[in-house]
């Protein structure tokens, strides 16, 4: 059941987590944002549009700023994109709507999309309005969503405005999944998350908490309901597999993220070690630097040039002072009187870009608290009682799905997320439960019709 | 080569002027003080705000129209004639004159509609050593409620009989200030060369409301609660007085020695009216928006230009666009020019494709990568197909081996293609394309001689009763 304190105020973040982790990107006030948002030429099937995963007009939602039409705004960003005031914050716009800005073409500076969604955005909250849609009249229909994330929020609001009954599953306390807990808080802090949940709530969507769903209870929603939505995202980080990872000081990115934004980390020690160079680990290595440590150390197997965080990220880590060690592989984690030592391999990339090991290249690395952030790996376990067939085909631990109608191999069943692609964005999660809550309308209406 | 050092040095109806740069009769030549400061600046020449008969001005007294983010691209204001002491303002005219006697100072005028009131004027104006005068019979707003200002201008017999009383009297140049606010503005032209004038400006402002206020319903420039309408002039009204300028000149009952106001704040307007006929131009809006000191880049602009295109003087090319402003009856129907939408600078923005659909003439399409050509998809076929992508963020480690696509390059799916055959030349989708040079009209060789649809009648080869030319230069 929704709880009756709103999400964003059953939470309080620390105050140093608040000084420290102060906007990236600093918002709009409206004389920044007229201008910037007249620059938009207002391009025709825009490239933006067409960028953005949940495809917001990106164009119209600019022209209703410059026209003062600011609940349209927000409308028209909402209308595709129901977590758009996260995704303002969050999305990395450099390789979605910016990056696609024709303006690239002719030497000027793309439009500022992201900072004028979040205006539009910020400006509805501020004016306090409802939620400008309104749920669809009952159908009856009832749909069980597992996990809370980004992807079962995009199929709830679908759902919902189409009067289908969204019912979510969510083992944490709170709702949001990554968006609430693994967001780096400078981009997109926790309340606001919340915030952006607790608005559409208004739309009717019921939630469980602390809910972890094993197969036993999957079995019993799925007597319940007439479809069920997967998106529980993916699972744990990934272990090294060499001694010394249960130390107390090793921890991973995930927890380590989660825990400052939750108020649980209010510090670190002054030196880190984070493994691994993913999106991930970039925002775990900054946050350890804003979380106090002197020296943060990044250490990756490969080069700068197969690192999988994006180009801006990996710019924003050294921008705050981040060390890097490429081509090393860790061997084993000991502790002694001084702290964590972690030994290292130095590694030669092959002409067919294989690693192999330089010999006698073994050196160690004195750290005090080491962060892992080598991928998640996926969270399936619970589609089917041990010995089981699973109730939906996976591969390579994805739950395989038709991508325009998020439907998996059992016609009950449709997914989205982190557990269908591999672990994307925010807007790729939003986008994928949008198509799958339409895609279950549909199915539900066909089989009603057919019954 | 021979360097050519142009001269920006001229004459106006007998005044010598330093320069073609005159500020108008308005707020920036209210006094004396003013005038000298402009003078330093590099003005040539002042019309000194109108002095008249005795006023009460209202506040608030401007109001503008803004467009997309830049101000005041139309202005507007309320404000009446001199509200100083007549004594003052010549006493200032006197000691301008005194200190600056190669600056042009002429006194603008307005009393009421007697003879011996203009006679008595126009002595104090010249007494005090006005180089010309400035008849305003143009002014929109208070004034001609009280029977002057463009109540005056309006009327083409009041317009003829003033300007001759003033004639009777005065012993430097007339210039009758036309108002645009008349159905054709070389009906007043007429009238006051009829009356003797020496000299016509145009235009005067333009009625106008120029804004309602959406939350408490009242227009600007807001008295009170209470708005009247008033004179419009800046950016916005230049091709208005562009169209005035030549319609004046290129009549021959009309044409007098012109100063060309409305909308002017660079050297190219001034150009443009120069070449239109003017011999000088006239500038307020501007010198409000940013200062007097924006006659630098006038001077130096018009100079400049001047030089390239060898111009020893404004007399060089005054008047040269005249000859090509015509009748549309007398353009050439068998020119022929398309679209033309060059790959490498186009950047995909697609505003041409929307215009051309929704604006113009449906022929340019978006199916460069089409295995066909394709003149039947429609832009809302374009949009529908468009939400139907799936699109998702480019994950390096989980995208490895997929192209990459670089922003820099406009992909040819979004290049659009003009054609040529339905192209009817109309220039729009090259007026809405954001890119320099990116469409370009291109002139088809078809062969056919000039034929103007004036000639097609004579030779009879039009449809009976469709000769006459709907035509407002007629």
């Amino acid at each position: 059941m929704s709880r009756r304190i709103p999400f964003h105020e059953q939470v309080v973040t620390p105050p140093e987590v608040v000084e420290r982790f102060g906007d990236l990107h600093p918002p709009f006030d409206r004389q920044a944002a007229i201008p910037e948002a007249n620059r938009c030429l207002f391009c025709f099937d825009a490239p933006c549009t067409s960028a953005c995963p949940t495809h917001i007009d990106v164009p119209r939602f600019i022209k209703k700023i410059v026209s003062g039409n600011l609940t349209g705004s927000a409308r028209t960003i909402l209308d595709a994109n129901i977590l758009g005031a996260s995704c303002a914050r969050a999305c990395p716009v450099d390789v979605l709507c910016e990056g696609a800005c024709v303006m690239h073409r002719y030497n000027k500076q793309p439009i500022e999309i992201a900072r004028l969604q979040r205006f539009a955005m910020d400006s509805f909250y501020e004016r306090g309005v409802p939620l400008p849609f309104e749920p669809g009249a009952d159908t009856g229909f009832s749909v069980a969503l597992i996990g809370a994330g980004p992807a079962s929020l995009g199929c709830a609001a679908e759902l919902r405005r189409r009067g289908i009954r969204a019912e979510l599953y969510d083992a944490r306390p709170l709702p949001g999944g990554l968006n609430t807990y693994g967001v780096a808080e400078y981009k997109l802090p926790l309340v606001e998350s919340l915030r952006e949940i607790a608005m559409l709530s208004q739309l009717g969507v019921e939630f469980h908490f602390d809910a972890m769903i094993d197969a036993v209870a999957l079995d019993e929603i799925e007597r319940k309901c007439d479809a069920i939505f997967l998106g529980v995202g993916l699972g744990a980080i990934h272990k090294l597999g060499i001694t010394g990872e249960s130390l107390p000081g090793v921890t991973n990115a995930l927890d380590l993220i989660a825990g400052y934004k939750s108020g649980q980390c209010t510090g670190v020690p002054l030196r880190v070690v984070v493994i691994g160079a993913g999106n991930t680990a970039i925002d775990a290595a900054i946050a350890s630097v804003r979380l106090g440590a002197l020296e943060v150390t990044m250490v990756y197997r490969r080069g700068p040039e197969q690192m999988s965080a994006f180009s801006f990220e990996y710019e924003h880590a050294r921008n705050e002072g981040v060390k890097f060690i490429w081509h090393a592989q860790p061997l084993n984690i000991r502790e002694d009187h001084a702290g964590l030592s972690l030994e290292l391999l130095r590694l030669v990339a092959t002409e067919d870009g294989s690693l192999v090991a330089e010999a006698n290249s073994e050196f160690f690395l004195a750290t005090d608290m080491i962060v892992l952030s080598i991928g998640q790996s996926t969270h399936t376990s619970f589609l089917a009682e041990s010995g089981k067939v699973a109730k939906v085909r996976l591969e390579h631990g994805r739950i395989i799905v038709d991508r325009a109608t998020g439907q998996t191999t059992n016609p009950k069943y449709f997914a989205g997320g982190d557990c269908t692609n591999g672990g994307r964005e925010v807007v790729d999660a939003v986008a994928d439960g949008k198509r799958a809550g339409i895609g279950i309308a549909a199915w539900l209406e066909a089989q009603h019709a057919k019954a | 080569m021979r360097k050519l050092n142009p001269t920006l040095e001229t004459t106006f109806c007998g005044i010598p002027c330093l320069n073609p740069f005159w500020l108008a009769s308005a707020p920036p030549t209210n006094c004396g003080e003013q005038i000298m400061r402009a003078f330093d600046a590099g003005w040539g020449g002042a019309v000194w705000k109108t002095i008249g008969a005795p006023i009460t001005n209202v506040s608030s007294r401007y109001s503008s129209i803004d467009w997309e983010g830049r101000r005041m691209m139309g202005f507007n204001n309320i404000e009446l004639i001199s509200d100083r002491p007549t004594e003052t303002n010549l006493q200032e005219i006197a000691e301008v004159k005194r200190r600056y006697p190669k600056h042009v100072v002429i006194a603008s005028l307005m009393v009421e509609s007697k003879r011996e009131a203009w006679h008595e004027m126009v002595k104090r104006a010249e007494g005090a050593g006005a180089d010309g005068l400035e008849l305003n019979f143009g002014c929109p707003h208070g004034m001609s409620e009280r029977g002057m200002g463009s109540a005056v201008g309006q009327v083409p017999e009041y317009c003829e009989q003033i300007t001759s009383w003033v004639k009777e009297q005065a012993r430097t140049p007339v210039i009758v200030k036309l108002t645009p606010n008349i159905s054709d503005i070389r009906i007043s032209a007429r009238a006051a060369k009829r009356g003797g004038a020496d000299a016509l400006s145009a235009i005067n402002t333009i009625n106008s409301i120029t804004g309602i206020d959406l939350d408490t319903f009242q227009p600007n420039p807001n008295v009170d609660g209470k708005s009247s309408h008033g004179g419009y002039c800046g950016p916005a009204v230049k091709p208005i007085a562009l169209n005035m300028v030549q319609q004046i000149q290129a009549d021959p009952t009309s044409a007098l020695p012109l100063s060309g106001i409305g909308g002017i704040g660079s050297w190219r307007d001034t150009a443009e009216f120069i070449l239109l006929g003017c011999a000088t131009v006239q500038v307020c809006t501007a010198v409000m928006h940013y200062g007097y000191r924006i006659v630098e880049d006038m001077q130096d602009g018009l100079l400049a230009w001047m030089s390239e295109k060898g111009f020893a003087s404004v007399d060089d090319f005054r008047g040269l666009s005249l000859a090509n402003v015509r009748e549309w009856k007398q353009l050439n129907l068998n020119y022929q020019i398309v679209a033309r939408i060059h790959e490498d600078r186009c950047i995909g923005c697609q505003l041409c494709y929307t215009a051309c659909w929704d604006g113009a003439h449906q022929c340019i399409h978006l199916d460069r990568t089409e295995s066909k050509r394709n003149t039947t998809r429609t832009p809302a076929m374009v949009e529908a197909e468009a939400t139907q992508r799936i699109s998702t963020t480019p994950i390096p480690k989980l995208d490895s081996g997929s192209v990459v696509h670089s922003s820099a390059i406009t992909p040819l799916e979004r290049i659009p293609r003009v054609d040529e055959h339905h192209c009817v030349g109309c220039n729009l989708c090259s007026l809405v394309c954001p890119v320099e040079d990116c469409i370009t009209m291109e002139r088809i060789e078809n062969e056919l001689p000039f034929e103007s649809w004036e000639e097609r009648c004579a030779k009879g080869m039009v449809p009976p009763g469709t000769e006459e030319v709907v035509s407002t230069n007629t």
